[in-house]
């Protein structure tokens, strides 16, 4: 028992109640977690936008006050197409993936259609299939030149001109669109089920049928959570960076995040526009991010994942089951077994050749013991496995900290702190490596061209991440379990160590898990940010991507799509032992 | 042991304004006695008892335990509730899942700044787990408990750190009733036998009577009657404990006479004899409050006393085992009525009342 005098000197405040004024440890983990937050979030958003305003600065000019950068960026006819581009690049996606997860959404829960159950297996697909590797399997399959597609059209029914164009817009839409359905699907599934089903069974019983159920009431009901779904997936077609920097730029189709990496790669680099850029780029996710958040109900600023769990009956659509389960078996062929098995087939090959009777009797592995002997290839596994490893570590650790401050305290202004660790969301990747890049250029801490400032990248980007799975365990955890603690007589580091944290060990667990795997395939921030001898795994692709070595990379990439697999397949039978949220 | 001064707490709920939940409490417990703060839901009892804890700060007030104060507005002392050394079991009994029975109850042990060796831990826990007994499931986890179990192992948690003050709040409230008889009465045979001075929330008036020393009503954030059970029971000093203490007759009358012990009061049933009380005088309107079981029935007329005589007929009776609940008409004014099972009278019939001045309680109107 500590004896208290009069003076205070020991006093300490009530759990979660008002500001103490004693020195704790408690208040120096909070003071440091939101200073480092705020940090994180504000610094390169700050300096960007300064930067937005100046001019190049070479040797003998120092930057000035300029709006040129603005005026370049948006004052020519040249402008007005870029974004032009980038709109409608993100508007096609986002709805291309969105009538796709939406059919698939309302076929899996509401009718009887087969192969049911393997659409959740199908979610994971983005996961496993980074969008590098995914882009680069569709140039094998559809590209004018090389691709599959044209090859056999051409063969077989004598085409003369190649009949599909990946290098397109509708080539980059086709693309990303198939590549972020999973997203819409999972997004549309969760506002399905927390959907009462009387309110369906009750039309069905008026007469309608089952189409005019799902057209009139479902979809209907759905619809300002699909709106939302809409624009999640329009913000993330717009920070989308591998798809137009594979597809738009060889045939000169820009939007704003290949305008951006154009940009700062010309030659002399020109930060100023890559940054005016950069904040029309913001300015669309910002809006995005804003009215989603306000669409979304309840104060809940992340999609709602997890939902009430209705289940209601599904309706017989008699034969069409067939053509919904056809359906879902090509879109299944196109988003995993044919990009798979291109890039397979490119990794069997000596030189790169569409699949024929003359190549099969060149297949051999040896593309796969050339990418194990490449120079620096453990190096890079080895970056990119501490990158992830930290990042999510660091990432899980601060943000439940924040979220025990949001969540479990009544200190004011706390809601400051939960938009900060929240802000992340609207920076594409491209942006924040941008933002990042110019700041530690100018305020050299020594940690440009170091596997440090990349960390930080991933640790900003993913914040949000961490909050999401932070939040939902951190809710569940009933007050009195701490209070038990603390008439316990342990101290508030003792509680947050051996009650808070194994308690939100589910949450935990599957933020950590689900942000190493996100890291590993993170190509738009480390683009900027990496140098050589720091490359990590999905520079590496990109730099056999640029240097033309197609079998490298196919070989590389089957590796790493296997592994990811595996390691989620470990992972998941892991979990169901130890009771970590699903990923 | 424990005194409460002029404690006040306001609640500050998100986006309300805020709300004093508990004004201007006073109350004192004696070392060794079992207090209870009993009240409906929302009248400040836990918040009265969360601010003791150290759990909600106080906005007012003083809260001294053991001389020691661990609470001061004036001299601006707020001791951590970690540093209190209060026991307490709450309502959802707050087990740790995912500790073990041992580990739970071993957790105030570990953390407390005197250290202990591991293996005096162990005599520690092992011997307040068997005055649980729970010593035979100690390897057990903690979620595979049934209710009853957590609410020992809650209570075992409590007490393994000898605290000054054991804090229950609602500690029986989520057991089902066969249980909660059974739990009550153990609650009340350790606290006794402990003497551990004891502070118990709960808004069940028949566990508050039954396991009190003295019972504090609270109502609207404000104490509205002290006293042991007894008193509370048969002298509620307004209509609002005489009510939420249990079912009473109501009845409404004016002052017409009396001597100084006794007075005589109109009512609508007709006149009823009262004890005297200081402070009313004739002619006041008053109320009296009367319980079931103190309105005596009998088949036939019962010999004179001091006792208020009258006659009423059966409207409705109940037979419930060990008594009858009864409805009975007296002048067009209904009174309920807990009778022996011997009283033979059937609905419609006349029936004799006599009403002990003792028993009356009179309520300022």
């Amino acid at each position: 028992m500590a004896v208290t005098t009069p003076d205070g000197s020991t006093v300490h405040t009530s759990l979660g109640q008002g500001w103490g004024r004693s020195f704790d440890m408690k208040w120096v983990i909070i003071g440091l977690c939101i200073v480092v937050v705020a940090w994180l979030a504000l610094i390169p958003l700050g300096f960007l936008i300064w930067q937005s305003f100046a001019s190049t600065s070479t040797a003998q000019v120092p930057a000035v006050f300029t709006l040129e950068n603005y005026a370049t960026a948006f004052g020519t006819t040249d402008s007005l197409g870029l974004m032009f581009n980038s709109l409608k690049f993100a508007f096609g996606t986002a709805a291309f993936a969105l009538v796709l997860g939406t059919f698939f959404a309302w076929v899996n829960e509401r009718t009887n259609t087969p192969f049911k159950s393997l659409f959740f297996a199908m979610s994971i697909v983005p996961l496993i299939i980074p969008g590098i590797l995914f882009t680069v399997s569709w140039i094998m399959l559809a590209s004018p030149q090389i691709g599959i597609f044209n090859q056999i059209f051409r063969d077989w029914f004598g085409l003369a001109t190649p009949l599909f164009n990946i290098y397109s817009l509708t080539g980059m839409i086709w693309v990303d669109g198939l590549h972020y359905a999973p997203i819409a699907f999972l997004l549309v599934t969760a506002a399905f089920r927390s959907m009462d089903p009387s309110l369906e069974e009750s039309a069905l019983m008026s007469g309608a049928s089952v189409v005019q159920v799902a057209f009139k009431i479902t979809l209907k009901l759905a619809w300002p959570a699909i709106l939302a779904a809409f624009l999640i997936l329009f913000v993330r077609g717009i920070e989308s960076f591998e798809v137009p920097a594979l597809l738009g730029l060889p045939v000169g189709l820009r939007v704003y995040t290949s305008a951006i990496y154009d940009a700062v790669h010309s030659y002399p680099s020109d930060i100023g526009l890559a940054s005016a850029y950069a904040m029309a780029l913001l300015l669309v996710t910002s809006l995005g991010i804003y009215y989603q958040s306000r669409l979304s109900s309840q104060g809940s600023r992340f999609s709602t994942v997890t939902g009430k769990g209705f289940r209601p009956r599904v309706s017989d659509i008699g034969r069409w089951r067939y053509a919904a389960a056809g359906i879902f078996i090509l879109y299944c062929i196109f988003v995993v077994a044919l990009p798979f098995l291109v890039l397979f087939w490119a990794s069997l090959q000596k030189y790169y050749a569409a699949p024929s009777w003359a190549a099969l009797h060149n297949l051999s592995f040896a593309a796969y013991g050339k990418v194990l002997a490449y120079p620096g290839f453990y190096g890079v596994v080895w970056n990119s496995a501490k990158l992830a490893i930290g990042g999510a570590t660091v990432v899980m650790l601060l943000t439940s900290v924040i979220c025990w401050i949001t969540i479990k305290t009544k200190i004011p202004g706390r809601w400051v702190l939960d938009m900060l660790a929240s802000l992340p969301l609207v920076f594409p990747g491209i942006v924040l490596g941008l933002s990042l890049m110019i700041f530690y250029l100018n305020f050299d801490i020594g940690i440009y061209g170091t596997l440090w400032i990349m960390l930080m990248a991933y640790v900003i980007k993913f914040l949000p991440y961490g909050m999401r799975y932070n939040s939902t365990s951190m809710i569940q955890i009933h007050k009195e379990l701490e209070e038990s603690a603390a008439m316990s007589g342990a101290s508030w580091f003792t509680i947050f160590r051996r009650i808070v944290l194994p308690l939100l060990k589910p949450g935990l667990m599957a933020g950590w898990i689900y942000i190493i795997v996100v890291s590993v395939r993170e190509l738009s921030s480390s683009i900027l940010l990496y140098s050589p001898g720091n490359e990590v795994i999905s520079i590496m692709i990109w730099e056999f991507w640029q240097n033309g070595q197609y079998i490298e990379l196919s070989a590389f990439g089957v590796m790493m799509i296997t592994a990811l697999f595996c390691f989620l397949m470990v992972v998941q039978t892991l979990s169901k032992r130890f009771g970590v949220k699903d990923v | 042991m424990l005194s409460v001064e002029n404690l006040s707490t306001t609640y500050q709920a998100p986006g309300a304004k805020p709300v004093l939940a508990a004004s201007n409490i006073n109350f004192s417990v004696p070392t060794g006695r079992l207090f209870t703060l009993l009240g409906p839901s929302g009248c400040g009892k836990t918040t009265t008892l969360r601010s003791i804890a150290g759990l909600e700060r106080p906005s007012k007030g003083v809260i001294k335990a053991h001389d020691t104060v661990v609470y001061s507005s004036a001299g601006n002392i707020f001791v951590a509730p970690n540093h209190r050394q209060f026991g307490m079991v709450f309502q959802s009994y707050a087990i740790w899942p995912h500790m073990t029975v041992f580990q739970n109850a071993a957790f105030p042990l570990q953390v407390q700044k005197k250290r202990l060796s591991g293996k005096d831990i162990r005599d520690k826990v092992m011997k307040v787990l068997a005055a649980v007994s729970l010593d035979h499931v100690e390897e057990r986890e903690a979620t595979r408990l049934s209710g009853g179990q957590q609410q020992r192992l809650a209570l075992a948690r409590a007490l393994v750190m000898e605290p000054r003050l054991l804090l229950l709040d609602e500690p029986l409230s989520n057991l089902d009733a066969k249980l909660r008889d059974k739990m009550r009465f153990e609650l009340k045979k350790m606290q006794r036998e402990l003497g551990l001075t004891t502070i118990y929330v709960t808004h069940d008036q028949s566990e508050a009577l039954a396991l009190s020393h003295e019972i504090a009503v609270m109502n609207e954030g404000k104490i509205v009657q002290i006293g042991s059970p007894r008193d509370i029971y048969e002298r509620p000093a307004n209509t609002f404990v005489a009510d939420f203490i249990g079912t009473t007759n109501f009845v409404e009358g004016i002052v017409r006479g009396g001597t100084d012990d006794r007075l005589v009061v109109d009512t609508r049933i007709g006149q009823l004899n009262v004890n005297a009380q200081p402070g009313v005088s004739i002619g006041a309107n008053v109320s009296l409050s009367i319980r079931p079981e103190d309105v005596h029935l009998s088949d036939t007329a019962p010999a004179p006393s001091s006792n208020s005589l009258f006659i009423g007929t059966v409207r409705a009776k109940v037979f419930l085992g060990e008594c009858q609940d009864f409805k009975i008409d007296v002048n067009e004014t209904q009174l309920l009525a807990r009778a022996h099972p011997s009283v033979r009278t059937l609905v419609g019939e006349q029936i004799h009342i006599a009403i002990d001045p003792e028993k009356c309680t009179l309520l300022a109107a």
